[in-house]
């Protein structure tokens, strides 16, 4: 019944509105386009400001040769750039079937009523909040120490999982609750277990949600910086990592190098290597939002 | 915004009872609540990782000059250990932020959820979404190189190359979205029916959106405030970069600062032996801001839950 009586009257708001308004409230309504305006004006000044800064040292030699600290004009980032690769696929691999597994857990099997689920549930809120840096310190102190993986492309793996594993669980939740309940009762009414149900049904239902969060929690490990400084990853590194035992380092912590160096030559290669990285995220963050318009379903 | 309810969604109300148990089933079961489980271990890491080096730490430098001492020397023949400087660096840069992201969070959630027309939202949201995407360390940059040299310096000449006052403005750019995205969450979620009540009586669209949806969505914009505030307090790089890595206790934002998180990335990457003291300032500063973020977490959450309006 409501939904009847709402379309006419916000039409007879609109017209209101727009019959005789007082100047304050268009004051009001610039007001706030303002506010909106100060963000979207940071984000495209900044982008033209790193695009044309880094665009003459955005050449082949960025990506064919190693870093150098003497000779700027022949520096590269090589092995930056294959260390993310190796870095982020091997966290891809341990964070999106344990993050997935756990949020089928949280939304298909656990009971809410139960006290492990409840601490389960904030813990992962908490979790969400914690400083990236913070993993950097769990990082360093039980994955490189104790467990005596070193700073390697395996530990920095972890640590990253660790840091978006809360980021994939969410976002997974939403996109397994959004499978509305009679498809679920359909199944189980034909005789599947739970199980059958879920990684037939459910599962399937719900992947172009999952693979868009997948994907926005990856990128989020792709810029991350901080923790991998506690991590080995500012070495000076002139090779490509051939393994997961192996030294490392990463596209952020390569501008962060560069950045620190005073000369004006490796400022301008900082910002080259950051249209590459902009480059892969925005890539990645526009294919989630398709992935997201084109397929997402409205049940 | 995080979901705070759990139904499980096809659990127990659809099981029936067999005859013969499903091992196969029960082992999936068990193998998911492990996968669960891995964020309570990560949290007890977390913990165990921070505490028992800040423990040693604390064993050596008694707690009271740590928190209360204005000296931050760590690595230094005379070392001292007073975090008063880190704390109020982090404390002045969060505040700069704050004055920042918090009123334009709120007003460009005010204008998404009451004023933008569906169209201008559907274009608007992704890209405060790729504004949130940028790597910190590039808004860092973006700060040393832009802000500080082409606009503080000019304004102000006796601007320092590395500046808290930079840090801390791009750094409220940068939780701009985070402020906005759950600020308007919470303001979408306020029901049809109040405003149009509100309208009935007269209200303009700028009332109705000040004095009906802000205060009946007051929780949910705390919480993002809270939120906003503590992702600032924990944010590393910007500072790293821009801000310096002088421990001052100043209040002057045009010089440089160092906060908690930057003495963490600097100590952290130089190589400190383990047990040494150095290398335990690590963990004691790190343990310090775990806790602070930690109860601004909690009480976001409290508020969300304590008080929200619930609507039918």
């Amino acid at each position: 019944m409501s939904t009847v009586l709402t379309a006419p009257a916000e039409q007879v708001t609109e017209e209101l509105r727009d019959a005789g308004q007082p100047l304050r409230d268009r004051g009001f309504r610039w007001l706030l386009f303002a506010a909106l305006s100060v963000g979207i004006i940071t984000l495209a000044v900044l982008l033209v400001f790193v695009f044309s800064k880094g665009m003459p040292r955005l050449t082949p030699t960025l990506w064919q040769n190693m870093p150098s600290i003497r000779f700027p004009d022949k520096a590269g980032a090589q092995s930056a750039i294959m260390g993310t690769i190796w870095v982020i696929v091997t966290t891809a691999v341990i964070c999106l079937p344990v993050g997935v597994m756990a949020a089928i857990y949280l939304e298909e099997y656990a009971d809410a009523s139960k006290r492990f689920n409840r601490i389960v549930e904030i813990n992962i809120q908490n979790l969400a909040a914690v400083p990236s840096i913070v993993y950097g310190i769990l990082g360093l102190g039980v994955i490189a120490r104790a467990l005596m993986l070193g700073q390697t492309v395996i530990t920095a793996a972890l640590t990253l999982s660790l840091l978006v594993l809360p980021v994939v669980i969410i976002s997974s939740r939403e996109a397994i609750r959004a499978v509305p309940q009679s498809i679920r009762a359909g199944s189980l009414a034909l005789g599947a277990t739970q199980w059958q149900t879920v990684s037939r049904q459910v599962l399937p239902a719900a992947v172009p949600g999952i693979a868009t969060g997948a994907i926005l929690a990856l990128s989020r490990a792709i810029g991350e910086a901080a923790p991998l400084l506690l991590l080995g990853a500012v070495t000076f590194i002139t090779f490509n990592p051939d393994g997961l035992m192996s030294s490392y380092t990463v596209m952020p912590i390569q501008i962060y190098n560069w950045i620190s160096q005073s000369r004006e030559e490796f400022q301008i290669l900082a910002a080259a290597l950051c249209i590459i990285l902009l480059a892969v995220l925005l890539l990645m963050n526009g294919f989630a939002i398709y992935l997201r318009n084109r397929f997402q379903r409205r049940w | 915004m995080t979901t705070t309810s759990t139904t499980a969604a096809g659990g127990p109300q659809f099981s029936l009872r067999r005859s013969s148990p499903r091992y196969g089933e029960k082992l999936i079961k068990a193998l998911l609540m492990a996968c669960a489980g891995v964020s309570i271990a990560t949290t007890l890491g977390i913990i165990w990782a921070l505490f028992v080096p800040a423990f040693q730490f604390f064993q050596t430098i008694p707690i009271t000059d740590f928190l209360f001492g204005t000296q931050w020397s760590p690595l230094f023949a005379d070392p001292q250990f007073g975090v008063l400087p880190l704390v109020s660096g982090t404390l002045i840069i969060t505040g700069i932020a704050c004055l920042v992201a918090l009123p334009l969070g709120l007003l460009t959630a005010m204008y998404l959820s009451e004023y933008a027309a569906d169209r201008t939202r559907r274009i608007l949201k992704p890209v405060l979404e790729v504004l949130a995407g940028i790597p910190t360390v590039i808004f860092g940059f973006f700060a040393l190189e832009f802000v500080t040299q082409v606009l503080l310096q000019n304004i102000w000449p006796q601007t320092e190359v590395f500046n808290a006052l930079s840090a801390g403005l791009v750094m409220g750019v940068m939780i701009i979205p985070t402020i906005a995205s759950l600020s308007e969450d919470a303001m979408s979620a306020v029901p049809r029916a109040l405003r149009e009540g509100a309208y009935a009586l007269g209200s303009s669209k700028r009332q109705v959106t000040l004095k009906v949806v802000v205060p009946a969505a007051l929780s949910g914009i705390v919480a993002a405030f809270v939120l906003g505030v503590s992702r600032a307090i924990g944010e590393t790089m910007i500072v790293a970069v821009a801000a310096g890595l002088q421990p001052v206790l100043s209040l002057n934002v045009l010089g440089g600062m160092q906060t908690m998180t930057s003495f963490i990335a600097a100590a952290g990457s130089g190589d400190q032996p383990t047990g040494s003291i150095g290398y335990q300032t690590i963990f004691a500063v790190g343990a310090l801001l775990f806790l602070m973020t930690l109860v601004m977490n909690m009480f976001s959450i409290r508020v969300v839950r304590k008080f929200r309006e619930v609507y039918e």
